[in-house]
């Protein structure tokens, strides 16, 4: 699969990471070269193979749906770039 | 350097009972020679009043009885693992300044031992790295110098590799998503076991790619690994993928008896420009077992080869999802923002920002195999190449192999800055031997087995069946006892 500036730019957005326009055809390279080299699967005959969920044949353990945790609002927010009033603090994003 | 920090930790164990040294000599000991070892960058954030705190009680456990074994014993903690009150950033500038405000499992039940935590250790970004270049503390070195070019202490746990070989502590934690605790132990010359998925709780373990990632310790030799493994695993209900099943005595399970095991050889880890001494060493391992009563047996795994492209879909893929969490909003970096900037730009500019090129790539390339329309070409193609690969494992181990011996990685150690310039793809061979395990989903380990022609370890790996870790751990242990590798870097960096 050849990766255009284009395509590098659609998948930067996606995964929301700042690529500034210069770098683009750099990094459309790299995803080409990876991309190529991921493409060997498509020797494999897989057909009637299901494609695997989990290592281990368990199902994932689970817990009794009750509250067991709780009022650790300060912890919480402690490691917060801003925090105000109790909250979490961003940018306006409902005008 | 203080001749106690030459201790095994089953040897530190058994001075401790015997009254012949103190947790609190052992500490000193070792907080001294991670103060001597400053230019091999291993150690990244001190603890060292944490561990004189603990060296203390320690002491008072051990003279009161019945204390566990890592008791009074000095580690060094992998920055991946969450530790309360203590810095922890996975080696990314995107958490900066994290203070955790919760314990990791896998560290609480070390502390609950009795372990002693001298400091937390360099790794690359976010796990991601064969050689512990991509890390925002700089890179971490490896103790072995042959000439006068530093050289990389493999990755992601180069930090650990690094300090448990250059004897600042008696062992580390590491973890493991597709080599990351097997490559640096044989780059460095020590011992280091991955257990079967679900042994070690991922809780609190800051998360690369969910599937794949198991802790385990990176130590001086098979013993220490059986010693530190049984302390660091246990089911937890905290983690869905935990296993609920008993541990058992690691160590007792060390008889170094092999008569009658099947050792497979598998002939798809015969690969194209393997140096002569690695060769040689591989044959000379099998023979070993062979003498000491083992079957050997030739095997095949037919879809190795595809190991590492799958693992590099599926490890991205995973990355991408769990990285989506850090967006400047909870918790570590959030970048400036400019007048005007919403939500979207304080995401982009913050995960441009916090993430190196490396976790970058990776990140974009999981975004990319899970992204509308490649879904179903990339990612699920696979996860069904995966199923095959575990089903190669599943044939040979149904047909009578108990474990398999295979040379741990490719050759010894490059040099730092080496394969800057390289494709990325090419530092991804590095974890051709190793990756097949994670996707497995099995116990492999790393045991130092001879030095190269330029006079570097390296490693040979056996790989175990799942939830037999004593076996495998007994099978090394008869390995190691042949090999009687003993060699120890010159120590250029005091």
């Amino acid at each position: 699969m050849l990766i255009d500036t284009k395509m590098a730019a659609r998948v930067a957005k996606l995964a929301r990471i700042r690529v500034d326009a210069a770098d683009l055809p750099a990094l459309a390279q790299e995803f080409t070269n990876i991309l190529g080299f991921i493409e060997q699967l498509n020797e494999v005959n897989v057909e009637g193979i299901e494609p695997m969920t989990s290592v281990t044949p368990q199902r994932l353990f689970r817990r009794e749906d009750v509250v067991n945790d709780g009022n650790q609002q300060v912890a919480v927010l402690s490691n917060a770039p801003d925090a105000r009033e109790g909250f979490f603090a961003v940018p306006m994003v409902v005008e | 350097m203080s001749d106690l920090m030459k201790l095994t930790l089953s040897g530190a164990r058994d001075a401790l009972r015997a009254g012949q040294t103190t947790a609190v000599e052992l500490t000193e000991a070792s907080l001294a020679a991670v103060t001597a070892s400053k230019p091999l960058n291993a150690f990244v954030h001190d603890t060292s009043e944490i561990a004189r705190a603990q060296a203390v009680a320690a002491d008072i456990r051990i003279q009161a009885g019945g204390a566990p074994d890592m008791c009074g014993l000095p580690i060094g903690m992998k920055d991946l693992f969450c530790t309360k009150g203590v810095t922890t950033q996975a080696a990314s500038a995107i958490l900066k300044g994290f203070i955790p405000e919760y314990e990791s499992t896998v560290s609480k039940k070390l502390f609950d031992a009795g372990a002693v935590m001298v400091g937390k250790l360099n790794m690359d970004e976010f796990a991601m790295g064969s050689s512990n270049e991509t890390s925002t503390y700089g890179n971490a070195v490896n103790p072995w110098k042959v000439d006068d070019r530093e050289l990389a202490p493999g990755g992601s746990s180069g930090g650990s590799a690094a300090a448990v070989a250059a004897e600042t502590c008696l062992a580390a934690t590491g973890t493991d998503t597709g080599g990351s605790i097997r490559q640096p132990a044989a780059f460095t010359g020590i011992t280091g076991i991955k257990p079967t998925y679900g042994r070690c709780s991922r809780w609190g373990i800051v998360a690369f790619a969910s599937s794949l990632d198991q802790a385990g310790p990176i130590t001086k030799d098979v013993r220490d690994s059986a010693i530190m493994l049984e302390a660091m695993c246990g089911f937890d209900p905290k983690d869905s993928t935990s296993m609920n099943m008993s541990v058992p005595n690691f160590e007792a399970a060390l008889t170094g008896d092999v008569r009658g095991k099947t050792i497979g050889i598998p002939k798809e880890y015969r690969v194209d420009g393997m140096p002569d001494t690695l060769e040689h060493l591989w044959s000379e391992g099998t023979a070993m077992l062979r003498d000491a009563g083992a079957i050997v047996k030739d095997i095949s795994l037919p879809h190795t080869k595809y190991a590492l492209p799958a693992y590099y879909v599926i490890a991205p893929a995973e990355a991408s999802s769990n990285l989506a969490r850090y967006d400047g909003v909870r918790f570590g970096h959030r970048a400036k923002l400019a007048a005007g900037d919403g939500i979207t730009e304080m995401y982009e500019k913050t995960r441009a920002e916090g993430f190196g090129a490396e976790v970058q790539r990776r990140v974009m390339v999981g975004t990319y195999v899970l992204s509308a329309g490649f879904y179903d070409a990339y990612y699920n193609r696979a996860r069904r190449v995966r199923a095959l690969i575990k089903k190669d494992f599943d044939d040979v181990f149904s047909a009578g192999v108990d474990a398999i011996l295979t040379p741990s990685t490719p050759s010894a150690a490059f040099g730092l800055g080496e394969m800057v310039d390289a494709d990325p793809v090419q530092m991804y061979l590095f974890d051709v031997f190793t990756v097949t395990v994670n996707l497995a989903g099995l116990p492999a380990i790393s045991v130092p087995a001879g030095l190269d022609s330029k006079g570097l370890p390296l490693g040979l790996q056996l790989i175990g069946r799942p939830w037999e870790e004593g076996d495998l751990l007994n099978t090394a242990f008869a390995l190691e006892k042949a090999l009687k590798f003993n060699s120890k870097p010159n120590q250029w960096w005091l």
